[in-house]
């Protein structure tokens, strides 16, 4: 599992995917790659993402560089295969005792956050602070996919570039496959997506 | 003065007049009450009746099956009590099999533990002994697992959102259940430590009152008292923390997700 993998292999390999309201979906993300997922609400996506990351059950095939899920224990998969919720949720008073090293001053403030927040109590904080700092709380797994929910949903446009330069800074830095959950079509146009899948509809290919 | 005296239908009658007379006075104050408690009284009377009569039989016979036949039809009605109290109970078998399976590992181990080790009665299966520790022991056990499964459930499926972002960030299933948990063996536990830390001060446990009042030493009635109290106590955690073991593993599946749709 460590080191490069070998071109040829993709970084997420999803064959015959079925939840209990999607699918079954097929798909491959290169190392670098990015997936733009829309479609209606209700059509699976969030649904989707928690199945990649085996947080519901499913059916179907799910490889991470060539290795299929089952050979990997839970914990470990889910903190290769990151998922980020549209709500993500804490569960200490501060929110310093989330983060498994503490981030750095320069990480957080490429997100526009200044080190401070991090003896701030969770309930404080504004929907915007808790996405940034829920993908921040992500990163620090170093993980190879992140499966993104609507991740700049609640962010002002400036937030919502940082976001993306981020992103797009661990896609070809380091090699991190994406699954993005989006509506935006002017956002779909930004992050340049290797494929749109349309979820609830006629899948289909887009540059 | 040995033995106790003897309590006649007449001192009965009057004890029951007490309650009649409470039944109709909150009838005539409307509190809506009195139906209630003449049909608890009636159960009180038919039950422990019913009770007397089967452990009369019972320790005539001092027969092995028969005390262990008594006992399982206690815990068979301690593990429906259990799944009573649950609001989110689980499904299927595990309901009342988790219930019953913990409070079976811990009230029958001490039970065995305080017949073979401790009061050795002969033979050790002595319904006279057998029967009433199982009793107070299996009673308390009950409450305290029914507590704790409780507090289990209600709180996953309050706080699932909070468990799964935890799972999310990789941590394992135990670390993302082990604050609840805590909560649910404290909860479990609670009553059993206010009951020792009151006994004596605040209320003189039924079974050394019984005992005085059978004519037995203050002192005796007492040591008998602080043992049963601390079998009490041990029975209760093994079987919480039995229930909330199993419970906390039940809650999730091999891939270490949390599945809610095993509770009702």
């Amino acid at each position: 599992m460590n080191g490069p993998p070998r071109p040829s292999i993709p970084r997420l390999a999803v064959r015959g995917l079925r939840g209990a309201h999607f699918g079954p979906v097929g798909f491959e993300l290169p190392p670098g790659g990015l997936i733009f997922v829309q479609g209606p609400s209700g059509a699976g996506k969030s649904r989707l993402l928690r199945a990649i990351a085996d947080l519901d059950p499913s059916e179907g095939e799910v490889r991470l560089d060539g290795t299929a899920r089952e050979a990997v224990p839970a914990a470990r998969w889910r903190r290769l295969v990151g998922l980020l919720p549209a709500e993500p949720q804490w569960w200490a008073p501060r929110v310093r005792d989330h983060f498994d090293p503490q981030p750095a001053a320069a990480e957080l403030d490429a997100l526009g956050l200044d080190a401070g927040i991090l003896d701030r109590p969770v309930g404080g904080l504004s929907s915007g602070e808790r996405q940034r700092l829920a993908l921040l709380r992500l990163l620090a797994n170093r993980p190879r996919v992140l499966l993104l929910d609507e991740p700049t949903a609640n962010l002002d446009p400036a937030n919502t570039r940082r976001v993306e330069g981020l992103i797009a800074g661990q896609r070809k830095r380091d090699g991190v496959g994406v699954i993005w959950v989006g509506h935006q079509p002017d956002q779909r146009e930004r992050i340049r997506p290797d494929r749109v899948l349309e979820l609830g509809g006629a899948r289909r290919a887009a540059a | 003065m040995t033995g106790t005296i003897p309590v006649t239908p007449w001192d009965l009658a009057v004890a029951a007049g007490l309650v009649l007379g409470l039944a109709a006075l909150s009838w005539r104050l409307h509190l809506g009450t009195s139906a209630a408690m003449l049909v608890a009284a009636l159960r009180t009377t038919v039950q422990l009746f019913l009770v007397g009569w089967v452990l009369r039989a019972v320790f005539a016979q001092a027969n092995p099956l028969w005390v262990g036949g008594i006992a399982c039809i206690m815990l068979a009605v301690a593990g429906r009590e259990v799944v009573a109290r649950q609001k989110h109970r689980f499904r299927g078998l595990w309901g009342y099999g988790l219930g019953t399976g913990a409070m079976f590992t811990s009230s029958f181990s001490v039970t065995a533990l305080a017949l073979v080790a401790l009061l050795e009665p002969r033979p050790w299966y002595d319904p006279r002994y057998a029967i009433p520790l199982l009793g107070m022991i299996l009673g308390n056990t009950m409450n305290g697992v029914s507590l704790a499964l409780d507090r289990l459930t209600s709180e996953a499926r309050q706080r699932a959102g909070q468990i799964e972002a935890q799972l999310l960030l990789g941590r394992t299933a135990r670390q993302a259940i082990a604050e609840i948990r805590v909560l649910s063996m404290r909860t479990g536990l609670m009553p059993m430590i206010n009951a020792m830390a009151a006994a004596g001060v605040v209320s003189l446990p039924g079974m050394m009152t019984g005992q005085i009042l059978a004519g037995n030493p203050p002192m005796e009635a007492v040591k008998y008292q602080i043992l049963i109290m601390f079998l009490i106590t041990g029975g209760t955690g093994l079987g919480a923390l039995v229930a909330v073991w199993w419970g906390g593993r039940r809650l999730f599946d091999q891939r270490e997700r949390l599945r809610l749709d095993r509770l009702k």
